[in-house]
């Protein structure tokens, strides 16, 4: 049994949402960083991670029959039409914030990326290597951040608790398997994203250990409904300022 | 942590291939040594310029004064013999 071209284009798609717009959100850093250093950090993990969202959206653009392209996928789709997951959406608040999110992200994106390198669509397998050396650079230096400020002043301790606090709710969505995760996984295209939880829990607790930070408990409410379209309002805001060109002068040229 | 604004600075010294030595690219702000080559890897490599770092606190380095140049450099430039072109090689030596 072969996958169809349609659900490889959607999965590939879902994959580009989370990267894409992450890297939106990290790029309104660049020109606003605390220093000069940390700004072109911030600024080329953005970059990497828009290069990994072209490399998906040319994937599901490849397969494609209604004239999809790379661009048409990034700009002309509204927010419903966004599979990303809602954390990516949040907005970036302070440094510490950003970190944050960046590295309950990163770690993610770690484990995803190492199964995909497993997959069997060499398209996905092929793509997954390339990005895996540039993810695994991106957590290591937001979990660095993480540590810094959570085992830092009493100050930056107390607002990276809050940031986690905050964002932790929005994690349990990571590890949701949809039913095109299901298909993908059937055809060792694509992992279950719940089989990617005890790495990533682990991994986090051991961070967060070190940055002498509480892991807030499992339990209790958790957001989800990005992987269906069901969007946070801050997504719409993001995609009216990313898109807006395109839109509005469709033959625009670089 | 101390303030950005405090952070000592470090010397980056990029080798650019295997076999060539480390050559100075520049400097930057850090507040400690991972940190400074962690930073020098995304400012000073990010276009593929090198395969290894060094960064060393720019406080260590000892640099010669402008005021001593005619004392330390002045007296070598009258001397060409320590140039190897300045010796005539005979044809029999062939290709050196």
């Amino acid at each position: 049994m072969k996958l169809d071209t349609c659900d490889l284009a959607a999965y590939a798609t879902m994959r580009a949402d989370d990267v894409l717009i992450l890297g939106q959100r990290l790029s309104a850093w660049c020109g606003h960083g605390p220093v000069l250093e940390q700004d072109i950090a911030l600024t080329n993990i953005a970059l990497d991670l828009i290069g990994q969202a072209r490399a998906y959206y040319q994937l599901a653009a490849h397969g494609s029959s209604d004239g999809q392209t790379e661009d048409t996928l990034a700009y002309l789709r509204d927010a419903h039409e966004f599979k990303n997951h809602l954390l990516v959406e949040l907005p970036n608040g302070h440094w510490g914030d950003t970190l944050m999110r960046q590295f309950l992200f990163d770690t993610y994106n770690f484990y995803l990326l190492e199964a995909l390198t497993k997959s069997s669509a060499p398209e996905l397998s092929g793509l997954a290597a390339k990005a895996i050396k540039e993810v695994s650079y991106h957590a290591q230096y937001s979990a660095e951040w993480v540590i810094r400020l959570g085992d830092g002043t009493e100050e930056s301790h107390s607002r990276m608790q809050s940031a986690l606090d905050i964002l932790w709710p929005y994690t349990d969505e990571l590890f949701e398997d949809t039913s095109l995760d299901v298909a993908v996984h059937a055809l060792q295209v694509g992992p279950l994203p719940s089989a990617l939880r005890a790495d990533w829990l682990a991994k986090v607790s051991e961070v967060l250990q070190m940055a002498t930070l509480t892991v807030p408990s499992l339990d209790g409410y958790h957001q989800r409904g990005g992987l269906h379209g069901k969007h946070t309002e801050h997504l719409g805001i993001l995609l009216a300022e990313m898109q807006f060109l395109p839109r509005a002068y469709p033959t625009a040229q670089w | 942590m101390t303030q950005p604004d405090t952070w000592p600075l470090w010397e980056v010294f990029v080798r650019s291939k295997n076999g060539l030595a480390h050559k100075h690219s520049g400097s930057l702000h850090a507040p400690d040594a991972e940190t400074a080559l962690k930073s020098a890897r995304d400012v000073y490599t990010r276009r593929s310029e090198g395969i290894s770092i060094w960064v060393l606190p720019s406080s260590s380095i000892v640099a010669s004064s402008p005021d001593e140049k005619e004392p330390l450099f002045a007296p070598s430039d009258d001397k060409p013999y320590r140039h190897p072109t300045f010796y005539d090689i005979p044809d029999e030596v062939g290709h050196m």
